[in-house]
């Protein structure tokens, strides 16, 4: 489908012409009441007679808004303004958000003849993508592509961080980037004026008014490429640091493809035990190698090992103890707060069930307990309560330090052989399809991203993980067996409940019965 | 404390003869009632006239010094009764209300109003809610203008033509002994302009000067036979005397040339799109004249019949102009022509499409076929066969998201929503019906809460079919403003009396929140001229409600949670009723923030808390989108090749109400999130405290690390010092 757009409808007389109609898309609480203020202050400043409307009310309340603003010089007697911008009929389109950029364009609103489209590429996502289990993100590339076919003029650029740097609100920097695109008649002062007589917030406000006309002018200036940050180099005791460095020269050994994988991958799986741990992972990673060919690029051995160190690194109450005490932590958080020169409580919210801790016990008797009711009830009443843990005070502090200090248990745990059963298992599934079937071995070590979550929701993922993989056993022969069990994943992470993966299912088992 | 303050505004008010008044349409209509003498004013907000309610209570002084009564009415049916002053005394009145859900309400006062008939003009100021941004179902007032007849103004949409009709409405009623219904359109309320001043004007007899010296006439009540009379009377006199007046004044307009073989008709509020069209078309220039003859109707009701006939005289073909359905104007105008003989043939609807808004496409859309058909050679070469081709945009349907209203960030409405879909997660689906206000957002992702909405104050009363109970007891939302609106009665007095064994939750968040947050009877805030801190518990103990639990921190998912789960299941089989109760974070904000600033720039000591998730422990499953939504939680893409999805991640908006933390908590998602309290101006005792506290931290962290990998090449964080 492509969008019809309106009767080229050029009058003749140059009063129409004169009209400038601008119209602006933003997300509710985005301040677009201010900017149509300025607009249309700064419009009269200028002897123009000018006209703005807007619809308030609960459309305000965090959904699309729009506002319009006509206005014509002060020589054309009593004008006749329209109150709603109409497809094709828009000279300037302001739109305060990325997607409603493209909902701008999707109306029509932008169009190659007159259309001056200035737009912020930030994102505030709509529930609709937030809420996917797996990545909802709408794919702004496409608006973009988009915008630079219909809009005539295009000004794009990230307006909400240049506010925010300048300590403002994107009003104000979208205003700048209005005076820098020269889609209006006026003067810079003039527009700066507009904003010294609303009287609120004036520098900060002028300050995000330049930082926008300056990337309305000169565009958004490519950041400094981020110099390829070497990762910092490990560090630690020297038993340790040499047992790392064993481990990373048998990693450089690997085909470049896997190494782009493997290196994090080993990183995280050491950060998360220990040498040890790495080496049994460089272990598997060589396992699934050995069967791999250099002839297909090594896919298979590069997705191994992403997702073989995801599945080594399980989320258990030591490594969340562990990596809520880190200093770095601390650090980061700070800094999110800004909270450097002042003081800072920091509360967590834990809730552990009678699992978590049956899973911290010897591998043998957590097994047993998790098969008794009544162990693991009386285990809930001990420990299912949601917990407050102040991580500032010393006593919050050691609770979650000495938990975090359990790693050299960790092996020994119910958890981990769990957790390692299910990893040979999985592993073994995906080889099982070598030789004969390269793309479903692929396709289902791609699977090991259905398992994540804590929880009931990282139960719900297992499950899904299971059915996915009987899913698979039924197209396992199939020439299209890859591309199936693919569409599977996908449905699994487009809702909650799994119902897209149920129905695909169904349609599989129409066939494959 | 309304959302919005008009305080500055309101000065402008306040502007004498030979002053220009430039400003929004609901601050001129408020000027035009105080230069036509109004002696009493009231209503009830909501979109689009919300803002004239805030405009008219942050007026009150002015009002107060002129004589003019203010009474902020508890329903739309209140605020249309109160025009009953208008009825025996020569004061004028004028009330306001968003239409059609408020005529709705006020349909009973205002047939018993347009029966009696007035002698002051009364006035009922309506702010049409049609079209896009609207917030209710689509239907229009007009019907209640033709059914109870009182007359309805509809203006040309810009300030002169505004103010104009506020004292056109009132010489109208008085002229004609009729109530009359001023029309705004969603759009027109907030349109900006200017217009020229006139001195305010103080009631020549003020409603105290009325009390002091009562008047009745019988034959204005509503009763046999009088009644009788009052429908003749409305025939026989009134409406004659309406189109006289109509007709004497010019209330509705003409241009264009008095020739022309194809005309249009449309009303008042459809002007502006009319000549945009006829702009774009090459039919007009940016003032309005234009080569098509062109009636205006800025009285939508009655139809002069006499004026119509006229301007159609002659001509082959007019198109009406009548946004909505049914086409009530259209089926009165063809009768008159078919009635009358004439020639002219009628087009409207079928040119138009039957239902919907008239934005400028369809607009342009309707006016080109009308004249393609009728006067083809009016339009410019150009528009009859444009050359250039029309470019292709790709299509971007599939990309951009919708983007409905929901819940602010902070919204105290969101944890008992995510209560409700815990509880549903243990108890199975339950019938839910919805109600009016902020809360019916629940209504959408991530919650789908809620399946019918049949009025203000009507979530109870909309489940009593199910009053019996069964296996599984329903539940309705009831809002506070809808409590107090109708809902107490309605609602509460129904459950009540008929025994009803289900469960009702009032959403208590202190203020009117969805029409902009203003003071209602059980509302915290301390208000000079309005009776405040009525509890909602005691109304409904009053009421005779025995179960009844309140609820002080909505956030307390885990308590709330726990209380819908007793209402459910509990052996008591009355009417259950939940109130829950926080301040509207909206309002709140705008209350606490300033203060607070102010505090910490004065060196008071203040903890300013905000919520974060742990991106490495969050695993990006999203479920605590999915039982939050709040837009200051949002998603994250971690440069980290290892991960797929992203994870969550809490925006510098987040205002600490702690429900992200609540749910995570009471439905045990994930260890991921935290609270930080910033603290400002800490005392020295406590700087201490935490310095002490930290270097025990950082020494044990350094301990630690000291004897593992570690590849953040950081050791020196700190946390308090």
């Amino acid at each position: 489908m492509t969008i019809e757009l309106p009767l080229a409808a050029r009058p003749a007389e140059p009063g129409q012409q004169s009209v400038i109609k601008l119209a602006v898309l933003a997300v509710g609480g985005q301040g677009g009441g201010v900017l149509t203020n300025w607009i249309e202050a700064l419009a009269r400043s200028q002897g123009y007679s000018a006209q703005a409307t807007s619809v308030a009310g609960v459309a305000q309340r965090t959904g699309a808004t729009i506002y319009y603003i006509e206005m014509a010089p002060g020589s054309v007697a009593q004008p006749v303004f329209s109150l709603a911008p109409a497809p094709g009929d828009v000279d300037v389109m302001i739109a305060a958000e990325m997607m409603e950029a493209g909902r701008a364009i999707l109306r029509g609103f932008v169009t190659p003849d007159r259309t001056t489209l200035i737009a912020s590429i930030h994102r505030a996502l709509a529930v609709s993508e937030k809420m996917v289990p797996g990545d909802g993100i709408a794919n702004a590339d496409e608006v973009r592509a988009a915008a630079e076919t219909a809009a005539r003029k295009l000004v794009m650029a990230d307006m909400d961080s240049a506010a925010v740097r300048a300590g403002s609100v994107i009003s104000a920097s979208l205003f700048g980037a209005l005076a820098g695109s020269g889609a209006l008649p006026f003067p810079r002062s003039a527009f700066e004026k507009a904003i010294r007589a609303s009287g609120k917030g004036v520098e900060a406000s002028l300050r995000a008014f330049a930082a926008g006309f300056d990337l309305a002018e000169q565009g958004e200036r490519p950041e400094a490429a981020p110099a390829m940050e070497a990762p910092a180099e490990p560090q630690g005791p020297g038993k340790t640091l040499r047992a790392w460095n064993a481990l990373a020269a048998r990693v450089s050994q690997l085909p470049a493809a896997v190494q782009e994988m493997a290196v994090p991958g080993l990183r995280k799986v050491a950060d998360f035990q220990d040498t040890a741990y790495g080496a049994e992972y460089l272990d598997r990673l060589q396992g699934v190698l050995d069967r791999d060919s250099a002839d297909l690029g090594y896919e298979l051995s590069r997705e191994a090992a992403k997702y073989i160190a995801n599945a080594m690194v399980y989320d258990d109450v030591i490594r969340v103890a562990d990596l809520k005490t880190r200093s770095s932590r601390f650090g980061r958080i700070e800094s999110q707060m800004g909270s450097q020169d002042k003081l800072m409580t920091l509360t967590d919210y834990l809730h552990p069930r009678a699992e978590e801790i049956a899973g911290l016990l010897p591998a043998r008797l957590g097994a047993r307990v998790e098969s008794s009711p009544k162990w693991m009830a009386r285990l809930d009443r001990l420990f299912n309560k949601g917990r407050r843990i102040r991580t500032d005070s010393l006593r919050g502090f050691l609770m979650l330090y000495l938990l975090g200090g359990l790693r050299g248990w960790r092996r020994r745990s119910l958890r981990h052989a769990q957790e390692q059963a299910h990893l040979d298992q999985w592993l073994d599934a995906a080889l099982g399809h070598l030789p004969q079937c390269y793309g479903m071995a692929i396709e289902v070590i791609r699977c090991r991203r259905l398992i994540k979550g804590y929880s009931d929701t990282h139960a719900r993922g297992h499950s899904k993980f299971d059915k996915v993989m009987q899913g698979a056993r039924m197209v396992a022969t199939r020439e299209d067996g890859p591309q199936w069990v693919a569409r599977l994943r996908e449905a699994a992470l487009q809702d909650e409940t799994g119902a897209a993966l149920d129905g695909a299912l169904k349609t599989i088992r129409s066939f494959a019965a | 404390m309304a959302e919005r303050s008009f305080k500055a505004e309101v000065e402008h008010l306040r502007k004498g003869a030979g002053s220009t008044f430039t400003g929004e349409g609901i601050l001129a209509i408020t000027k035009a009632l105080l230069e036509n003498g109004v002696g009493y004013v009231g209503g009830y907000q909501g979109a689009p006239i919300s803002h004239l309610m805030d405009v008219l209570a942050d007026a009150e002084e002015l009002l107060g010094e002129l004589g003019v009564r203010y009474e902020a009415n508890a329903s739309e049916a209140a605020a249309a009764a109160m025009l009953a002053a208008s009825v025996h005394y020569p004061i004028r009145g004028a009330v306001t209300f968003k239409g059609s859900v408020g005529v709705n309400v006020a349909s009973d006062a205002l047939a018993n109003l347009a029966s009696s008939g007035v002698t002051g003009g009364a006035l009922v100021i309506v702010g049409e809610d049609y079209g896009e941004g609207s917030s209710i179902m689509q239907e229009r007032s007009y019907a209640f203008a033709m059914k109870s007849q009182f007359w309805l103004l509809d203006p040309r949409p810009n300030l002169p033509s505004i103010v104009k009709s506020v004292g056109d409405g009132f010489a109208l009623s008085e002229a004609s002994n009729t109530p009359v219904m001023l029309m705004v359109r969603i759009r027109s309320c907030h349109v900006t302009g200017s217009f020229e001043c006139r001195g305010n004007l103080h009631p020549p007899l003020t409603v105290r000067d009325a009390l002091s010296n009562p008047q009745r006439d019988f034959n204005r009540v509503v009763l046999p036979p009088m009644s009788y009379q009052h429908e003749q009377d409305k025939i026989e006199n009134r409406w004659p005397a309406a189109e006289k007046y109509i007709l004497d004044n010019g209330l509705n307009e003409r241009f264009g040339p008095k020739q022309g073989k194809a005309g249009l008709i449309c009303l008042g509020g459809m002007y502006n799109s009319v000549i945009r069209a006829l702009q774009r078309l090459g039919l007009a220039d940016l003032s309005g004249n234009t080569e098509v003859p062109l009636y205006v109707m800025n009285v939508a009701y009655p139809l002069v019949q006499s004026d119509l006939l006229d301007f159609c005289e002659g001509k082959d073909a007019v198109l009406m102009v009548e946004e909505g359905q049914p086409e009530f104007i259209e089926q009165q105008l063809g009768a008159m022509l078919f009635k009358a003989g004439s020639q002219t043939k009628l087009e409207g609807k079928g040119i138009f499409p039957k239902a919907g808004e008239y934005t400028g496409q369809v607009m342009m859309d309707g006016l080109d076929d009308f004249f393609r058909k009728y006067a083809a050679h009016l339009l410019p070469g150009q528009v009859r066969a444009p050359n250039a081709p029309a470019p292709e945009i790709p299509d971007l349907s599939q990309t951009v998201p919708i983007r409905p209203p929901g819940f602010c960030t902070g919204c105290p409405e969101r944890p008992i929503f995510a209560s409700m879909k815990l509880v549903e997660q243990e108890l199975g689906k339950h019938q839910i019906s919805a109600d009016i206000g902020c809360h019916l957002f629940a209504a959408l992702p991530p919650f789908e809460i809620g399946g019918q909405t049949m009025g203000y104050g009507l979530g109870p009363a909309s489940n009593a079919a199910f009053d019996g109970g069964g296996k599984k007891r329903a539940i309705s939302i009831l809002g506070d403003g809808g409590f107090w609106h109708n809902g107490l009665s309605s609602s509460i007095g129904n459950m009540v009396f008929n025994k009803s064994d289900s469960v009702a939750i009032i959403v208590d968040n202190y203020y009117s929140a969805a029409t902009g947050g203003q003071d209602i009877p059980s509302s915290r805030a301390k208000n000079a001229s309005k009776s405040t801190n009525n509890p909602i518990t005691k109304a409904l103990e009053g009421a005779g409600v025995k179960w009844i639990r309140q609820i002080d921190r909505t956030y307390d998912v885990t308590r709330m949670r726990a209380t819908i789960r007793e209402a459910l299941t509990t052996d008591y089989d009355g009417p259950k009723v939940i109130v829950a109760s926080s301040e509207c974070m909206l309002n709140r904000q705008r209350r606490e923030k300033p203060q607070r600033n102010k505090a910490i720039k004065d060196g008071a000591r203040m903890e300013i808390p905000r919520f974060g998730v742990d991106e490495d422990v969050c695993t990006g499953d999203h479920a605590c989108i999915r039982l939050s939504g709040c837009p200051s939680l949002s998603l994250k893409k971690l440069d980290d090749p290892l991960r797929d999805d992203p994870v969550a991640h809490i925006d510098q908006s987040c205002v600490g109400c702690g429900n992200c933390g609540e749910v995570a908590d009471a439905a045990i998602l994930c260890p991921s999130f935290y609270e930080a309290r910033v603290v400002h101006n800490p005392s020295g005792l406590e700087r201490w405290a935490a310095g002490l506290r930290s270097r025990v931290i950082l020494w044990l962290q350094t301990r630690r690390a000291a004897r593992r990998l570690t590849f953040d090449g950081t050791a020196s964080g700190r946390i308090a010092q």
